[in-house]
């Protein structure tokens, strides 16, 4: 069964989002959809610095098998990305939550954040997906 | 409703992705693709190959026959146990199927064939019978386990039994040894050493189980995807199909055009494409930035597009991506691949890109 911690929002996209409580967040993508994907051996990522808006493609994870879209679950400017995984996008499968991180955002609008799926209702999303 | 093998229910209990395949439920991981590479790489792994088709063809016709139905020539099948690599082709030259067709004896061969164009293969096979005096028996009893890498050989022969141990630790590459239920050949699709085993469906989970407790660890069709484009071998349907023949496809050495007098189905169109010129060949791709080559992409020398990659992926032995390509005749400079709209180098080189778990090729 995959991981999906309390505490964290989610996007249908099977992004997840972490509220750092100071209008930022960090976005990673689930447990779940590492799972699906397989082995990582590639990653893509936004410049730092570009404003970005909700669903805008902005990042691409390519696995052994296949590539791709991750979709910005929230509007705002991009503050940081995760430069570890250029040389090891393997930290996203092993560490989906914590060392696999993709970005940072300066959110723009507080209440996209309350669009977002909690991890009861993503658990249920990805499995209705999987039938 | 997908296909099973006699091995479905060991895959769900070992906790496989499942994924269809040429219409049977297969096992893609067993957790990580890349891990299950380096395995066979560098020890021993296994693959369910028990989708594949095997046909056995008696009959006192059986050579005469073949040497019609193959572009590769059985004739230099010289003693019993030998194999063959071949293409079947059509009138046109296109690519039917490729398979390994195994000298049994005078009246027997066995022929193992993909497992996506099992029914199209047996219809063609059958309707080529014609006046040959040959049987085609399709061996749907019999199960297939390749054990591939380095230690395959020495963790699988304990596990056979005495008459055919000691026979099997004699066998040289691409030859096969069988008693009246298992047959076990030193083939594989891997570029490692290691067995193929035909077995009845009823002794297979348990040689599975065995191979298992033994260290060799179950690999998905995943990693025999990756393991075979760094071995340089083609898959069917992706680096050649009916509408590309051989010689286009990078296997002019399995096309026999000696001895002139065999007549094989396909040859008058391979011998006016080798006249005409050959429009196409299949080349070896190395990307030399970051990102992973994918089957369809574009290739341009000089803003002109000279053809497309047919197989590509990461590889894990080099940690980083590799294909094949068609691409026009000729050797290209300053070959682009399109990538997401983008244009990135890639360097052409010569494959097989591993083999025996070291580097094959110039990066």
């Amino acid at each position: 069964m995959s991981n999906t911690p309390d505490g964290l929002k989610y996007a249908k996209t099977h992004e997840w989002v972490k509220d750092n409580g100071d209008g930022t967040v960090t976005v990673g993508i689930s447990d779940h959809a590492q799972e699906l994907l397989g082995d990582l051996v590639f990653v893509e990522l936004p410049e730092a610095g570009s404003d970005i808006a909700a669903g805008d493609e902005i990042a691409v994870v390519e696995s052994v098998k296949a590539a791709s879209d991750i979709y910005s679950p929230l509007s705002g400017k991009i503050l940081g990305i995760n430069e570890v995984l250029n040389d090891a996008p393997e930290s996203i499968n092993d560490s989906p939550y914590e060392e696999g991180w993709l970005f940072t955002l300066k959110i723009t609008d507080k209440s996209e954040l309350d669009a977002l799926m909690d991890a009861d209702a993503y658990t249920k999303h990805a499995q209705d997906e999987e039938h | 409703m997908d296909k099973k093998t006699i091995l479905n229910q060991t895959h769900h209990d070992l906790g496989a992705r499942m994924v269809p395949f040429g219409g049977w439920d297969m096992p893609v991981h067993y957790g990580s693709q890349i891990e299950e590479h380096h395995a066979i790489r560098q020890h021993a792994g296994m693959f369910d190959v028990s989708h594949m088709q095997i046909i056995d063809l008696k009959g006192s016709d059986c050579k005469r026959y073949l040497r019609h139905l193959l572009a590769n020539d059985v004739g230099k099948l010289k003693s019993t146990g030998r194999a063959l690599y071949s293409c079947m082709l059509n009138s046109q030259g296109g690519v039917i199927d490729d398979l390994i067709v195994y000298f049994m004896d005078e009246t027997w061969y066995r022929i193992v064939v993909n497992a996506s164009t099992a029914q199209k293969d047996l219809g063609w096979i059958m309707e080529q019978v014609g006046v040959f005096g040959v049987e085609v028996l399709p061996r749907s009893d019999m199960a297939m386990i390749a054990v591939q890498g380095p230690k395959a050989i020495e963790l699988t022969l304990p596990l056979l039994n005495e008459e055919l141990r000691e026979a099997a630790a004699e066998l040289k590459p691409f030859s096969a040894v069988w008693d009246p239920s298992w047959f076990v050949a030193r083939t594989g699709y891997t570029g490692e050493d290691g067995f193929e085993i035909l077995l009845p469906q009823g002794d297979c989970v348990a040689l599975w189980n065995d191979l298992a407790d033994a260290g060799v660890r179950p690999c998905g069709l995943g990693a025999r995807d990756t393991l075979r484009l760094e071995a340089g071998m083609n898959l069917y349907g992706q680096d050649m199909d009916e509408t590309t023949t051989p010689l286009a496809s990078g296997l002019g050495w399995t096309v026999a055009l000696k001895p002139e007098e065999r007549s094989f189905i396909g040859r008058g169109a391979l011998e006016k494409q080798k006249k005409e010129g050959i429009p196409q060949q299949l080349v070896g791709l190395v990307l030399e930035g970051r990102g992973i080559l994918r089957s369809h992409q574009k290739l341009y020398a000089a803003d002109k597009q000279i053809g497309e990659i047919t197989s590509g992926g990461f590889s894990p032995t080099l940690e980083r991506s590799i294909a094949l390509a068609r691409i026009e005749t000729g050797s290209p400079h300053g070959v682009d691949v399109e990538m997401r709209g983008k244009r990135l180098p890639v360097k052409v080189v010569k494959y097989p890109f591993v083999r025996h778990g070291k580097l094959a090729t110039k990066l």
